[in-house]
């Protein structure tokens, strides 16, 4: 009882934790003025996090009294998680510094979100699921609210908080049904459980899969699927923009993993009863990502929208809950995430004469005046379009094979329509932007690190075509040790 | 027994009485003093059922803490509540319904209430017989080493909220001087006082 | 077969009992016994501006808040303190590290807090 756990597994979590602290006090000593300080070395501590999982053993680990479990899924989607972090605090430097947010607490409320994303991540047992998921909302929340002198970005972080909380509250009830009726919350124990259960009785009891659908809704809620998505487009609209940044990436990339390794691994048996939930929230999510972002003009309420729709399509692929659909949500999400940073930074460097622009029509020509501008935001359009050869196409590919080949044939084709409705929005931005005649350019001052995460995501984009087997094999190494275990 | 029994049912109609007063006071202090009254009944549940240590600390942190940091932001807040309320009745139909949905799939699943037959084995930590050991010290052999890292990430959570409250809320004013007392007592006669030779009819 | 720990715990609900009937008594007395006359000049305002029957309610200043919430954290912390001094010979030095640790996490924050100037009225 009393000997020390084995920390080597949980060392990227523990290493970013002790550098959020230090970073804390470093930058109360130092002041507001460092704030650009502590933005590079929270890049830095990332950066050295993922390093930590990537150097991790690869074999699954379980340690903190089975609270915590490592295996190159979590390493996976880890590092994709740090990578959209990180990502997002470069493109947030210059923003905070012109908008008058410069304050040491903002990259330290990354870090710390950050690690509990990374907690959520590696959770193994229903009380570990839920006290990182609330060490990322609680700090989430605060970033929504940051400008606190905005009416909007306070009423985002509002909104944020009492929807969270409505959600933190679902996910607990249906968390202590299951832990009721099934005498644990542990990953590992639930699915020995639920294998012989199913075999011995044939059928499983009312009480957990209504847990179950409780926690699933939960967990909708993180992810904002539909029916649980209507405060994703005020609080993206709200929130500041490379707030809004992480948002669309870093939560959403830990929240799917959650899901995906609690559908997995403990309720693994139960398919054919989550089936269906997962099956109605892809199918509804992709439909409505895609009506509802027809009628917008702000750009940031579009991408709210779209990231409601690419749930949906990577949905499909866990719906399906087979390996190779695991395998489609984890290519999925990391395509993703770099076409999403890349549009946000473009979006950041929508500014008329310093101030911030938001709406559709502001990139009317900017062909003519930021060419390179233009052709990046064009390769994202369509890659979120999933026009070949850009990424996006592929990542679509993979989740609708999974569902081929699960016999999901009407998601399948649902999907597709969907994408093809989608397509339309991604193409009139393009259309705005090479077609239309230019009102008032913007801004040419970008910043150096703005310039690169935007030049290096729109390569990845483009590129990826090329080289796509590191990706690939990763992704199937990883969706393979979720079913080993 | 009997008592035991007399005691649960007076703490639960209490209990819902003044959750019903919560939503259903006019006033919204009022409400407040009527959630500390839950609060109070609440914990005499815990104590019925065994859970001593949970009952004192809903008594320490909610009643004592909560519901005061309740009645700040209440009195902070210049709403009237009279207003925002005249049209929550229009809701109750919808609310009824909803909670009555709720009801119905609480008594289906308890209906078809199985427990998995090997309970006891695949508990992680099992609760000890309250005769062998007490409540808060039972919690204290689990929290600090087998649950260390919950325990750990709550403290994180606890930094995270200080952060907030005070990015979200603290406010350096300006103009205001304050005391320093080190470098009020430790400055000397020299650097604060000069005495100037004044000529006469020459003003200094 | 009352659970002993419940038993303990009589003496506080004959303690309640009286309490509340002693309230109720009081309250219940003054009402039916006391004589109430009100007048018009009695429940109109008083000369000075003030009302006579007003709500208690009144607007605090955001900073009483703060402390608040501060404070709160704080009293969770101590909360997770009473286990730990119950069972800490029992627990051994993981349990006792495992304290520290958690207590040096919110020392961290109390410096944050003191450097910030939250803890200063001004």
């Amino acid at each position: 009882m009393t000997e020390f756990p084995v920390l080597t597994p949980a060392l990227p979590e523990i290493f970013m934790a002790l550098s959020a602290i230090t970073l804390l006090m470093l930058g109360v000593f130092r002041g507001d003025g460092d704030t650009r300080l502590i933005s590079y070395l929270t890049v830095g501590v990332e950066v050295v996090a993922a390093v930590l999982v990537l150097t991790g053993s690869g074999v699954r680990e379980v340690t903190f009294s089975n609270l915590f479990v490592m295996d190159s899924f979590g390493a996976f989607m880890k590092v994709l998680v740090l990578m959209g972090s990180a990502l997002s605090v470069l493109v947030s430097i210059n923003y905070i510094e012109r908008e008058q947010m410069k304050r040491i607490e903002f990259p330290v409320l990354m870090l710390l979100a950050t690690l509990g994303m990374m907690m959520m991540v590696s959770a193994n047992d229903l009380i570990s699921l839920y006290v990182g998921l609330e060490l990322q909302s609680l700090a989430l929340y605060v970033l929504a609210a940051f400008r606190r002198d905005h009416a909007k970005s306070s009423e985002a972080g509002l909104k944020y908080f009492v929807l969270g909380a409505l959600s933190s509250g679902m996910l607990l009830y249906g968390a202590s049904l299951v832990y009721g009726f099934a005498g644990t919350t542990n990953f590992s124990v639930l699915a020995d459980l639920f294998a012989g259960h199913g075999q011995q009785a044939g059928h499983t009891s009312i009480g957990l899969i209504a847990g179950l659908t409780f926690v699933a809704a939960g967990l909708a809620f993180k992810i904002s699927a539909v029916p649980f998505h209507m405060w994703t487009p005020d609080v993206y609209e709200g929130a500041p923009t490379p707030v809004t940044a992480f948002f669309a990436v870093a939560p959403k990339v830990a929240a799917i993993a959650l899901f995906v390794r609690l559908l997995i691994e403990p309720f693994g048996s139960m398919v054919d009863q989550w089936r269906q939930i997962i099956y109605f929230t892809a199918l509804a999510s992709m439909v409505l990502g895609s009506f509802a972002a027809i009628g917008q003009t702000n750009i940031k309420r579009l991408m709210a929208y779209s990231s409601i729709g690419h749930i949906g399509f990577a949905l499909v692929g866990l719906a399906a809950g087979t390996e190779l659909g695991v395998r489609g949500v984890m290519f999925y999400m990391a395509i993703y995430i770099f076409m999403n940073i890349g549009t946000f930074g473009i979006i950041l460097c929508m500014r008329q004469n310093g101030r911030m622009v938001e709406e559709i029509t502001d990139l009317a020509g900017l062909s003519k005046t930021h060419p390179m501008l233009a052709l990046a935001m064009l390769i994202f359009m369509f890659s979120m379009a999933g026009i070949p050869p850009a990424a996006g196409f592929f990542a679509k590919l993979f989740v609708f094979q999974a569902a081929i080949q699960a016999h999901l044939y009407s998601l399948a084709i649902l999907g597709v329509l969907a994408s093809v409705v989608g397509a339309f929005y991604y193409l009139r931005i393009i259309k705005v932007m090479y077609f239309d005649e230019p009102v008032e350019p913007l801004d040419r001052n970008i910043s150096g690190e703005m310039t690169l995460v935007i030049a290096g995501t729109s390569l990845f984009t483009l590129l990826f075509f090329f080289f796509p087997s590191p990706l690939l094999n990763g992704a199937a190494a990883a969706a393979a040790s979720l079913f080993a275990g | 027994m009997i008592v035991q029994s007399l005691a649960f049912y007076l703490f639960a109609a209490i209990l819902v009485a003044s959750a019903v007063m919560v939503i259903a006071a006019r006033n919204p202090v009022h409400s407040v003093l009527f959630l500390i009254l839950a609060f109070f009944n609440a914990a005499g549940l815990f104590v019925l059922i065994g859970a001593e240590f949970v009952a004192m600390i809903l008594v320490i942190v909610y009643v004592g803490a909560v519901a005061v940091l309740f009645l700040f932001v209440v009195m902070m807040l210049d709403i009237n509540f009279r207003e925002l309320r005249s049209g929550a009745l229009q809701y109750l139909p919808v609310g009824i319904t909803v909670g009555l949905v709720l009801l119905v799939e609480l008594a289906l699943v308890l209906g078809t209430w199985v427990i998995v037959p090997d309970l006891a084995a695949v508990s992680g930590a099992p609760t000890p017989a309250p005769d062998q050991i007490n409540n808060t010290h039972a919690l204290g052999l689990l929290i600090y080493t087998h649950y260390a890292y919950l325990f750990q990430a709550a403290g994180l959570i606890l930094l995270i909220a200080m952060i907030g409250a005070i990015v979200l809320t603290l406010r350096s004013r300006e103009g205001v001087r304050r005391q320093n007392i080190s470098a009020q007592v430790s400055r000397r006669r020299d650097q604060v006082v000069a005495i100037r030779k004044v000529p006469t009819r020459g003003g200094v | 077969m009352a659970n002993p720990l419940v038993v303990e715990y009589l003496p506080i609900l004959i303690f309640l009992g009286i309490a509340v009937v002693i309230a109720g008594a009081a309250v219940g007395a003054s009402f039916l016994v006391a004589s109430q006359k009100p007048d018009s000049e009695k429940v109109s305002a008083y000369e000075c501006g003030f009302e006579p029957f007003d709500d208690a309610r009144s607007k605090f200043d955001v900073r009483f808040y703060l402390v608040a919430i501060l404070f709160i954290i704080f009293d969770l912390e101590v909360a997770f303190l009473f286990p730990w001094a119950i069972s800490l010979g029992d627990i051994g030095l993981f349990g006792f590290w495992s304290m520290v640790v958690f207590l040096g996490v919110l020392t961290i924050g109390f410096i944050y807090e003191w450097k910030k100037g939250a803890l200063e009225w001004e």
